[in-house]
């Protein structure tokens, strides 16, 4: 397997073994197992114990699997549950904003929209939960990309969709945002979706630190952008989607 | 010129909130905190009233403390509480003399049976505008003066006080055995059956018949209007108002007008509509209820469909059966299916409300088959929340001649899209959803903001109001529950016959 890391692939292996053991190993079992000299695996699952991948029975000094492995899995964030979390905070985003207010969250290259709260201006509007955005040309969209290589990965891997003549549609201009992005902690579309209108957007961090939602409002461009709004809406936004995240981690 | 904040304390049947709102009705911080839920005995629900004591006081103070920075102030306290759920304490010692009972608590049932079977048991229904039941607070003020020794005569000497969470947090935030203020506000005194409707005063012939004696009640006071200091705070607040939750949420919804009506999907489900001046008394099943009362204006009144069992479904579905990790999820188990499978659940953990008023009824799940799947269940958990929503709204309709042509809803359930739109769909009319999801509180909030003048009068909260959501029916879907309609009223039918099986 020419490219990859052997030590990492030595790790992997010995978790396999741990996992077809069906229980604890010991450190002359386990050397056995993947046919590596003792002290090469032993100094393998120092450092397999160190990030709490393996845990080791104090009394016979035998190997199990670790915490820190099951808890990988469990950053699935159930997007029913976002939105009953983040529901206080996007109504106050939209009180004090006056704009209308999207929760979004990955689906595959796109964006779904997982919460959706009316301009309050109490015009006729539709809900738009379960509506799927283009990431690339929405403020949520960039936010989720920031924070989500694998995200960003699927994206560039095909062409980039103009909706606009504003879309960015250069995979380069796009990464460069994004790094802008993930640097100050909230993204902006202007004209770049429909023509005339914008967003801004921050991320939603789950208990591990990973990004797993964007929250943000949309809007008249002469609205969002006007210089004596634009700081104060960046503002809200910011302070909304860390409101989120602290009552995520609570 | 500086912002006004008011602090709102929502003392609800899991949990107490504390909540910070700006002058335009926004949620500038919310603190909560869960509190034990006391199962002693089958159908016996109780609180510690010092455990929701010590959370009132701790997210409070919290809540003050997050807006502390802020460019504002906060200028005074609302409250809405859990409402018939029943607290006697010592006057000397300011301590409890039992748990407070629940208002899902049965254990009066038998009681009640017994006084409804005498001859004057009629004076209840027509003084209080209620039925004569369990879910009421005055036979708990009764089961706990026959249960503790001595209780009934320490109470006569005035030295045991009683009230409803509204009044045992007033009394403590006012300073407890120190000069603490011993009121309690005309919605929760409405609820008690001891209150004349009318008139709104303690009602001599009710004291008898329930045997409570006068001296251990609270002074009725108006909903809206200072009660007195809020003295155990980090910053004393003159407490401007206070009401049950479900009429809290009436008056954040802003329902001022005769014909408003909201409903509000918490623990159990609550649909009030506005009545005005006029005491209406239902003839399909709904209670006359006080609605509010500003400080020197007259008495509004409001019908009342109570259901007793909505997201508590759901929390069971969770705690009891295991089948989600958290009440969210029921939505995404519910969506793994297309329908309820044939699947019915009737949730009448503590018997049915209105309109059934049926004390005895338990729950069932009808139409089991092997086809069904924990999907099935969950959506016919949820459904049952819409289904029980259109008994209630049926018995309002035919009360009041008006059909309801819009459904406003909030609390915790309206976050569920996959239920509020069945609701409008069962409903067959629009569900309205407004811009603050935490409604009781901000009635709450409302009320204690009109007392000292945070805003001027009623109209001020109305221009707050703003829609945050609607769900639309869908006309096939509507037609097709049209037509399931009588297989849920058979399966009502059918819990309330288990129940009567002697
Ligand atoms: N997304 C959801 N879908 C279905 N049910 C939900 C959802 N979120 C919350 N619930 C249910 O709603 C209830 C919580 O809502 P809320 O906090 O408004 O209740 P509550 O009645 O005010 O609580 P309390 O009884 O403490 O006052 C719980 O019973 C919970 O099971
Ligand atoms: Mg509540």
């Amino acid at each position: 397997m020419p490219g990859t890391v052997q030590s990492i692939e030595r790790a992997a292996t010995l978790l396999h073994a741990i996992v077809e053991s069906g229980g604890q190993m010991g450190v002359t079992e386990l050397a056995a197992a993947v046919g590596l000299p003792k002290t090469t695996t032993h100094g393998l699952l120092r450092t397999l114990l160190a990030v709490g991948f393996v845990e080791q029975d104090p009394r016979t000094g035998r190997y199990a699997l670790g915490a820190g492995l099951l808890g990988l899995g469990s950053r699935y964030l159930d997007a029913n549950e976002l939105r009953s979390r983040a529901s206080n905070w996007a109504d106050s985003l939209a009180g004090r904003s006056g704009c209308a207010v999207r929760l979004g969250t990955p689906a595959g290259p796109q964006v779904v929209v997982v919460h959706h709260v009316f301009r309050p201006d109490d015009s006729p509007q539709e809900l738009e939960v379960g509506a799927l955005l283009p990431a690339h040309a929405t403020a949520v969209g960039k936010v989720l990309l920031a924070g989500r290589p694998a995200m960003a990965r699927a994206l560039a891997d095909g062409p980039l969709e103009a909706l606009t003549a504003r879309t960015v549609v250069d995979p380069a201009v796009l990464l460069a945002q994004l790094q802008a992005v993930r640097g100050r902690g909230w993204a902006e579309q202007r004209d770049e979706y429909r023509l005339g209108t914008g967003g801004i957007a921050a991320p939603v961090y789950g208990p591990g630190g990973l990004v797993v939602g964007a929250l943000g409002i949309s809007g008249p461009v002469e609205r969002l952008f006007a210089d004596t709004a634009r700081p104060a809406l960046r503002a809200m936004v910011v302070e909304a989607a860390a409101a989120v995240s602290r009552e995520l981690a609570s | 010129m500086t912002e006004r904040y008011v602090l709102a304390v929502d003392q609800g049947t899991t949990s107490t909130r504390s909540i910070v709102f700006d002058r335009a009705g926004r949620l500038v911080a919310v603190r909560q905190r869960e509190h034990r839920q006391h199962f002693p005995r089958p159908g016996w629900v109780e609180h510690d009233p010092e455990e929701i004591w010590a959370n009132t006081q701790l997210t409070a103070a919290q809540a003050l403390r997050d807006v502390a920075s802020a460019p504002g102030q906060v200028v005074a306290l609302g409250i809405a509480n859990q409402r018939e759920t029943t607290v006697v304490w010592d006057r000397a010692t300011g301590r409890p003399v039992v748990n407070a009972l629940v208002w899902q608590d049965t254990r009066t049932g038998p009681l009640v049976e017994q006084l409804a079977a005498r001859p004057d048991a009629g004076l209840v229904r027509e003084r209080t505008g209620l039925e004569l039941a369990g879910y009421f607070a005055g036979p708990r003020l009764r089961w706990v003066l026959d249960a503790v020794p001595g209780a009934r005569a320490r109470a006569e000497r005035g030295e045991l006080l009683c009230g409803t969470m509204e009044s045992w947090l007033v009394w403590n935030l006012t300073g407890g055995t120190d000069g603490g203020v011993h009121v309690t506000d005309v919605t929760n005194a409405s609820r008690t059956l001891l209150m004349d409707v009318r008139t709104c005063r303690w009602d001599p012939d009710l004291l008898d018949f329930f045997g409570v004696p006068a001296a251990m009640l609270p002074g009725i006071c108006p909903s809206v209007g200072v009660l007195g200091t809020a003295r155990a705070l980090p910053v004393p607040l003159p407490i401007g108002g206070a009401l049950g939750d479900q009429q809290a949420a009436l008056f954040g919804q802003t329902c001022f007008a005769p014909g408003e009506a909201k409903c509000t999907y918490g623990t159990g489900s609550f649909l009030l509509q506005n009545t005005g001046t006029d005491l209406v008394r239902s003839r399909h099943g709904l209670i006359s209820t006080v609605a509010y009362q500003l400080a020197g204006e007259p008495v509004h009144y409001a019908l009342e469909g109570s259901i007793a069992v909505t997201g508590a479904l759901v929390q069971w579905l969770r705690d009891s059966l295991g089948l989600i990790g958290s009440a969210a999820e029921v939505e995404t188990l519910a969506r793994t299916v297309a329908d309820n499978g044939g699947c019915y659940v009737v949730p009448a953990f503590s018997g049915l409300l209105a309109p059934h008023w049926a004390g005895r009824a338990r729950g069932l799940v009808a139409g089991l088959t092997s086809y069904v799947t924990k999907g099935h269940l969950a959506r016919a958990a949820l459904e049952a929340t819409g289904w029980q929503t259109r008994d209630v709204v049926r018995a309002m309709d035919a009360d009041s001649g008006l059909p309801l042509t819009a459904l406003r809803v909030d609390g915790g359930m309206t976050t569920n899209n996959l239920l509020m739109q069945f609701l409008a769909d069962v409903l067959g009319t629009p569900v309205v959803r407004p811009m603050v999801g935490e409604t009781v509180s901000l009635g709450a909030a409302y009320a204690a903001g009109l007392a000292v003048g945070v805003w001027s009068d009623t109209g001020a909260l109305r221009r707050n109001w703003h829609r945050s959501a609607q769900w639309s029916p869908d006309p096939r879907r509507v037609a097709a529950l049209d037509a399931a309609y009588p297989e849920w009223e058979r399966a009502v039918r059918l819990s309330i016959a288990w129940g009567e099986r002697a």
